[in-house]
């Protein structure tokens, strides 16, 4: 951290008086979250101004989707908020299917929910983790990190890779998931991950030192949480039940059951609990995901949108040209725009699609949901000390990647 | 058109077009209706009002999202999106207006405070200005850097990258320099579409001529004396067996006194005699030649 400290005398005693301290926190700073820079204009340790800079790790991936066909564009999404990937590629994709009212097969549906759920648990093991260690816990991360682990083995399994799945598909999911996975993802919600979450949330919920780094800090009100574009777990943390899954369905999130935590008292620790309530209800749709996902296929049988199966090429041509052209050409999506959002565990993610007919979108407006959180740490952040500012940043939950794009 | 797709389901509204239309007044444009969604055109001296009325009247209380777009064909090039959300109708709308470059759209920072680095994402990204954003910076491009990149005629490559100079201890910018060619591809097929002309179809698009070429008289078919003339000029001498000779050309020798050539010993020159190295460095290396050879061999039996 560089530092300006300005030392004036006072006029009416002539004694050294020590003005406004203003510090610079990050870029490179390990609970900034990845590359974040803050100006904080300090009077002592209270924080009297908060000047975010963000965009550096701005890549211009909009910019990129402009030139690449649809679906080449969908692995960019991954590399967004790259903690929960397969919720930015959801938004995405269901752009896409508005734009071209593709239907989408029930197996598929519920394989994009299941799967939906288990990366809003991989996120939110990662941020309670990185929550947690910024206020001062080591154990928790250690523990948490390692359900995350098993929740990336699951994901090796679905698409091949750990990360960067690029698994969602215009009209389904790229390929079918094995049953064996399914009956181990249904055995560790059923067993690891109560078990070890349960064991490292007893260290934290009733904390004395994490409760006094967190309760009553950054309080926003109801009004404050709207009129700053919150969402996800900060608009739910301020005692507002606003959840897209509920109130805006998408698949088949219309026929689940469960519960949207809500806070009481807005604050950090509120919103570090809405989380943790979240991972239940998450485990909770998977396993009724498990329960009612019937066989059948796992992508549209559109041929203009999704890919003929690779048996059918070897016999016939049709099937052959339709794979050529769509890995070649892309589909061409008709002219409009549309703007879609997800709930993504951060948040709403939304992405503004707009199409001019051709195979390449003529405008990808990303909406990360960090964008709008950061903006208000300003607010938030006031009147606190220095060392809060890592508990807020902590509970905004913020990712570069998908804030600068 | 039946909804197949299941993208999020928000409350569809019944007559909710001609709702805002009618509360919006003339500050619309126009209005409609796609894919489900509410598209409103407005005046851009009358946007904040316009959101002002739509968010304290008609409960759109959040605006999540403000979206610029780039449309260089038209004579305001500028699109500007907002993005409504009401909590209590669950529904969403869209709002846009037009810009340029140098006619600013009023701030909508004292209706939504998020507003502000939304318009500031706009203004680095398109230029697009907004009268009354007290801190109108750029936000997301490098320190100190210059033009629109996310406009249409903005270069994909950029126009300066940055290194770090062993020699000066700092981040250098140079123009850009690519190794190799930008690979744009064009998948669109040509039958459909391809604003380019194909190649080898240059004259295809030409008109015909206006006087087709014809031979009407003699002197024009080029016939004739001069074309005689020059048919009767030897153009080379000929080959020399139907030529006279004369003295100057030696005849060629006898050839029975050259010695034949020797016949080959074997029935290939790449036997394995003649490709192994003379002298095989290494046990281990001498195996594979060895073996290849043989196998050639075998090929050409």
């Amino acid at each position: 951290m560089s530092s300006a400290m300005h030392i004036e005398e006072s006029p009416t005693t002539g004694d050294e008086t020590i003005t406004n301290y203003t510090i610079n926190f990050g870029p490179q700073h390990p609970a900034a979250h990845g590359v974040l820079r803050m100006v904080m204009e300090l009077d002592g340790e209270i924080i009297e101004r908060i000047d975010p800079h963000v965009g550096l790790l701005h890549r211009g991936t909009e910019k990129l989707i402009e030139h690449k066909t649809y679906l080449q564009a969908l692995p960019y999404f991954d590399r967004l908020d790259y903690c929960s990937p397969l919720a930015q590629e959801y938004s995405y994709i269901l752009a896409i299917e508005k734009l071209l009212n593709v239907e989408v097969p029930e197996r598929a549906q519920y394989i994009r929910v299941l799967f939906a759920e288990l990366t809003r648990i991989c996120n939110h093991m990662l941020n309670i983790g990185a929550h947690v260690m910024d206020v001062g816990a080591m154990t928790p991360n250690l523990w948490v990190f390692e359900l995350r682990e098993d929740c990336m083995n699951f994901f090796e399994r679905m698409s091949g890779a750990r990360m960067h799945h690029a698994y969602l598909r215009p009209g389904g999911v790229h390929q079918d998931v094995p049953e064996k996975l399914l009956v181990d993802i249904g055995e560790w919600i059923d067993t690891r991950l109560p078990e070890l979450f349960g064991d490292a949330m007893s260290l934290v919920l009733d904390n004395r030192i994490f409760k006094q780094r967190n309760v009553d800090i950054a309080v926003v009100s109801k009004d404050d949480a709207v009129a700053w574009g919150f969402s996800g777990p900060m608009i739910r943390a301020a005692g507002i039940p606003w959840d897209l899954r509920k109130s805006q369905p998408y698949d088949v999130y219309d026929r689940m059951e469960f519960d949207i935590p809500v806070g009481t008292n807005s604050d950090c620790y509120d919103r570090f609990v809405v989380r943790v309530k979240e991972v239940y209800e998450s485990a909770k749709i998977i396993k009724q995901c498990l329960a009612q996902m019937p066989t059948g296929p796992i992508a549209s049988t559109d041929r203009k949108v999704s890919p003929p199966k690779r048996a059918e090429m070897k016999q016939s041509m049709e099937a052959l040209i339709h794979h050529f052209k769509l890995y070649t050409e892309g589909f061409h999506v008709p002219a409009g725009e549309v703007y879609v959002a997800t709930e993504s565990p951060k948040g709403e993610f939304g992405v503004y699609l707009v199409s001019d007919g051709s195979n390449k979108p003529y405008r990808c407006k990303i909406r990360p949901t960090a964008f709008s959180h950061l903006q208000a740490m300003d607010f938030m952040s006031r009147g606190h000390m220095l060392p809060d500012a890592t508990a807020i940043l902590g509970a905004i939950d913020v990712v570069f990647g998908e804030c600068d794009r | 058109m039946a909804t197949l797709h299941s993208a999020p389901r928000f409350t569809l509204i019944e007559g909710l077009k001609a709702t805002l239309s009618q509360a919006l007044g003339d500050h619309l444009v126009e209005a409609h209706e796609e894919h489900g969604e509410l598209l409103l055109r407005v005046k851009r001296e009358s946007i904040a009002d316009a959101l002002k009325l739509l968010r304290d009247d008609h409960g759109y209380q959040q605006m999540m999202e403000i979206a610029g777009a780039d449309y260089p064909s038209r004579s305001e090039r500028f699109e500007v999106v907002y993005m409504l959300l009401s909590l209590t109708k669950n529904n969403r709308i869209m709002v846009k207006c037009t810009a340029s470059e140098d006619t600013p759209v009023p701030t909508v920072t004292g209706l939504w405070p998020n507003a502000g680095w939304l318009e500031r994402e706009v203004f680095d990204m398109y230029g697009v200005l907004f009268d009354g954003n007290t801190d109108l910076r750029r936000i997301l491009t490098d320190y100190g850097f210059e033009g629109h990149p996310f406009r249409k005629d903005f270069p994909l490559t950029g126009y300066v990258e940055l290194r770090y100079s062993e020699d000066e201890k700092r981040v250098v910018y140079e123009p850009v320099e690519l190794a190799q060619d930008l690979r744009q591809f064009d998948f669109m097929s040509p039958w459909e579409g391809a604003d380019y002309v194909l190649p080898g179809d240059e004259k295809a698009d030409k008109p015909p001529v206006d006087e087709p070429k014809t031979t009407e008289k003699p002197s024009e078919t080029g016939a004739g004396k001069k074309a005689d003339d020059k048919a009767a000029d030897k153009v080379s001498a000929g080959a020399p067996a139907e030529e006279d000779g004369g003295s100057d050309a030696p005849p060629p020798k006898p050839t029975e006194d050259q010695p034949d050539r020797k016949a080959r010993k074997g029935k290939a020159t790449d036997t394995a005699k003649a490709t192994q190295p003379k002298k095989a460095p290494a046990a281990k290396k001498k195996a594979a030649p060895a073996k290849r050879s043989t196998a050639k061999k075998k090929k050409g039996e």
